[in-house]
């Protein structure tokens, strides 16, 4: 009896490949032995890569004498460091994954021959993997790409609110980054400076995420039923008309609106003062760039709200609104027993999303306002600034960027909790074996 | 019986006051643009909505002063290639999901799920250095993957929508002999039709309006994009020239903005899919 699969297993321990070609499977063989090359190159670079990780560099650029000149030498820059040492461990991660499914198959392939059996041949191994195995074959690429694009980046965000990296004592090239623990998370809540403008702008996220859901939806959901309504003519034309803030691209929309309500001379003020109203400071006064800033995201918002809302009235029965009226019910009675609760059984995930999604508009502050009218009490934030705008506004302008990856987090996990909640009860996420 | 009926049109009467005024509010803002994109001067301020005389000089300044060809043709190259990748990606992983069991199958689910909430700002600075790495900077191609690479994150309403399709007609095609491929590509695909418009117009869009990614990568002005372009004109001197950045949103928005309306009906349906997940 000879001992496959323990010489198969060792062999291909020792280099990806060997175990399958003692299996005479030499394709698939030499095509693992091209990933143990491959590899190689990788684990050479592994501990460059984990001191990299460690140190984040031992020395930034410097002046170096030479002769009688000093020279400008390149050093250490720290976030190349850190980006380069997760590439390697991510690739070198890939790579082990590999090498321990290349040393199982050389096993399960001796364990065939030991039993008597044939080798699979290359077309046989081709045609597993097209069958059984076909959805992580068809699934690998997607999820290597969100790895190194998503993952990767990921990782290194996560990783800069644990250092010190911010200007503008620490920015590399000239100067280098160290890891500082949960120093940044302490900074941003007892520097006073810090944490007032974290929580006001926190505040002012939560009451602009409430605020710009709800009148989305109910400003969609009206358009809904008024173009809905029984004996209304031109559905059709009323829609298209009402897609149109939606199909114009968001960001041209936002940089006209900020100059429509231009303070002076914006066409509204214009139009008030022709009523003889006097103008309102609709982009310079902290509350009104607030109202502003609610009153054009319905704009923007709505027509999404009223093509779903739409489509789910065309699903309520007839017979339900007919049977009501036999019964006398008011129009508010049916709309209040029969339409609400059909729309918002329908609807109530997806304004769960939407919630999710309004914390995170950046487009439509950073375009409009800007952040501003600014706040002099804020740290590199406006009135208006919501989280994600003050992010980004931390990581171009002011370059904190620690502070930024904190927020980031936070923003995050708020974020991450409600939509993980929301999805896992819906009908597409539960074990739907039973095939509809 | 009378007052009902009247009741019943002076309820009508108000909606139609309502659809007309809400029509308005939706229209005026593009008129307003296109008005002022044909106004002689530069000003922001104008007297009237229709402007006393008319003229196309704003139009061709911006090919004059800006490679304003140059873009839109970077553009539509871009936002074309954004979305077959995008889609492909997208469309793959749902299918994956929808249709086959394995192992690790719910982590990988909730993972991915869970990846895409990250705020993506900071993510930008890696996304930066990596792009560097692999030489890609500046280049167009860098874009598409970019743009492409987080398409699969946003698998869940391609699942539900593939979800609705009946296993039975799967099922009936293997006992016939397809393999997974065929299935995919004459069973699955051509009942997906709605949903498969809707996922490539929206990464269409999204190809088409990014000006912050685009503006980190793209440095070379020939090398820009509309919104990169147009974001770099307003960022310069909006102030000043108001008229001339009106010509260029007439120009950016006129392509998009027919698409959505002409594919309307796949967006209702897309979108109720995407509404049928309570």
């Amino acid at each position: 009896m000879n001992q496959h699969r323990k010489w198969a297993a060792v062999l291909s321990l020792i280099g990806m490949g060997f175990g399958q070609i003692y299996n005479r499977q030499m394709i698939k063989g030499l095509m693992l032995f091209i990933v143990h090359l491959s590899g190689i190159a990788v684990t050479m670079a592994a501990p460059k890569a984990i001191w990299g990780l460690v140190t984040l560099g031992e020395q930034a650029d410097h002046l170096e004498k030479v002769g009688k000149l000093y020279v400008n030498v390149r050093g250490d820059h720290s976030i190349f460091l850190m980006i380069e040492g997760i590439i390697i461990i991510l690739a070198l991660l890939i790579w082990f994954a590999i090498y321990i499914a290349n040393v199982k198959d050389a096993y399960n392939v001796g364990n065939m021959r030991e039993q008597g059996l044939a080798a699979p041949r290359f077309s046989d191994t081709l045609q597993y993997l097209g069958g059984v195995k076909f959805p992580q074959m068809i699934i690998t690429l997607p999820i290597l790409l969100v790895i190194f694009f998503t993952v990767m980046p990921i990782f290194f965000m996560i990783l800069l609110a644990f250092t010190n990296y911010s200007a503008p004592n620490y920015l590399p090239p000239a100067k280098l980054v160290s890891w500082i623990g949960l120093e940044g998370f302490k900074d941003i809540f007892t520097i006073k400076a810090w944490n007032q403008t974290f929580f006001g702008v926190a505040f002012w996220t939560l009451v602009w995420t409430i605020c710009a859901t709800l009148t989305t939806f109910a400003g969609g959901f009206a358009a809904a039923l008024m173009v809905q309504k029984k004996g209304i003519r031109f559905k059709g034309f009323w829609r298209t008309l009402f897609i149109i803030p939606y199909a114009i691209p968001q960001f041209i929309s936002l940089l006209i609106m900020r100059n429509m309500f231009n303070g002076q001379f914006g066409p509204i003020n214009q139009y008030l003062a022709y009523f003889g109203l006097g103008g309102l400071p609709w982009l310079t006064d902290p509350f009104w760039a607030k109202f502003t800033v609610i009153i054009v995201n319905i704009w923007i918002g709505f027509p999404i709200t009223m093509l779903m809302v739409i489509g789910i009235l065309s699903t309520i029965s007839k017979d339900l609104y007919e049977a009501a009226e036999i019964d006398g019910a008011t129009p508010v009675q049916q709309f209040g027993n029969i339409t609400f609760p059909s729309v918002m059984l329908s609807f109530g995930p997806l304004l769960v999303m939407s919630f999710a999604g309004n914390i995170n508009n950046f487009n439509l502050i950073y375009l409009l306002t800007n952040g501003n009218p600014a706040n002099p009490n804020y740290q590199s934030a406006g009135s208006t600034d919501i989280l994600i705008t003050w992010l980004y506004k931390l990581t171009m302008d002011s370059g904190k960027y620690n502070f930024a990856s904190i927020i980031g987090i936070f923003i995050f996990i708020i974020v991450a909790s409600f939509a993980v909640t929301n999805v896992r009860r819906t009908k597409a996420f539960k074990e739907e074996d039973d095939y509809r | 019986m009378i007052t009902s009926k009247r009741k019943f049109s002076m309820g009508n009467l108000f909606c139609y006051l309502g659809l007309i005024l809400l029509g308005i509010a939706c229209v005026y803002p593009a008129l307003w643009v296109v008005m002022s994109s044909v106004r002689p001067g530069n000003a922001l301020y104008s007297e009237t909505l229709i402007p006393s005389a008319f003229t196309l000089e704003h139009y061709r300044e911006l090919f004059d002063k800006y490679p304003f060809g140059q873009w839109f043709l970077n553009t539509f190259k871009v936002a074309f290639f954004t979305m077959i990748f995008s889609t492909v990606l997208v469309t793959i992983t749902g299918y994956v999901f929808s249709r086959f069991r394995f192992k690790g199958r719910k982590k990988l689910m909730l993972g991915l799920l869970v990846i895409g909430m990250f705020p993506g700002f900071m993510s930008m600075i890696a996304v930066y250095i990596l792009l560097m790495q692999l030489q890609l900077l500046d280049t167009h191609l860098s874009l598409i993957l970019v743009y492409s690479a987080g398409a699969p994150m946003g698998y869940l309403y391609v699942k539900s929508y593939f979800d609705t399709i009946p296993q039975s007609l799967v099922d009936a095609a293997k006992i016939d002999g397809a393999g997974h491929l065929t299935v995919f590509r004459r069973i699955i695909l051509p009942l997906s039709k709605p949903m498969l418009v809707y996922i490539a117009l929206t990464s269409f869009s999204g190809g088409f309006v990014d000006f912050i990614f685009a503006n980190m990568v793209l440095s070379t002005p020939e090398n820009q994009t509309l919104a990169v372009g147009l974001f770099r004109i307003v960022q310069g001197r909006s102030a000043t020239e108001f008229t001339l950045f009106a010509a260029g949103c007439v120009l950016v928005a006129v392509p998009l903005t027919l698409l959505f309306v002409f594919l309307q009906r796949y967006l209702v349906e897309g979108l109720m899919a995407g509404a049928d997940k309570g």
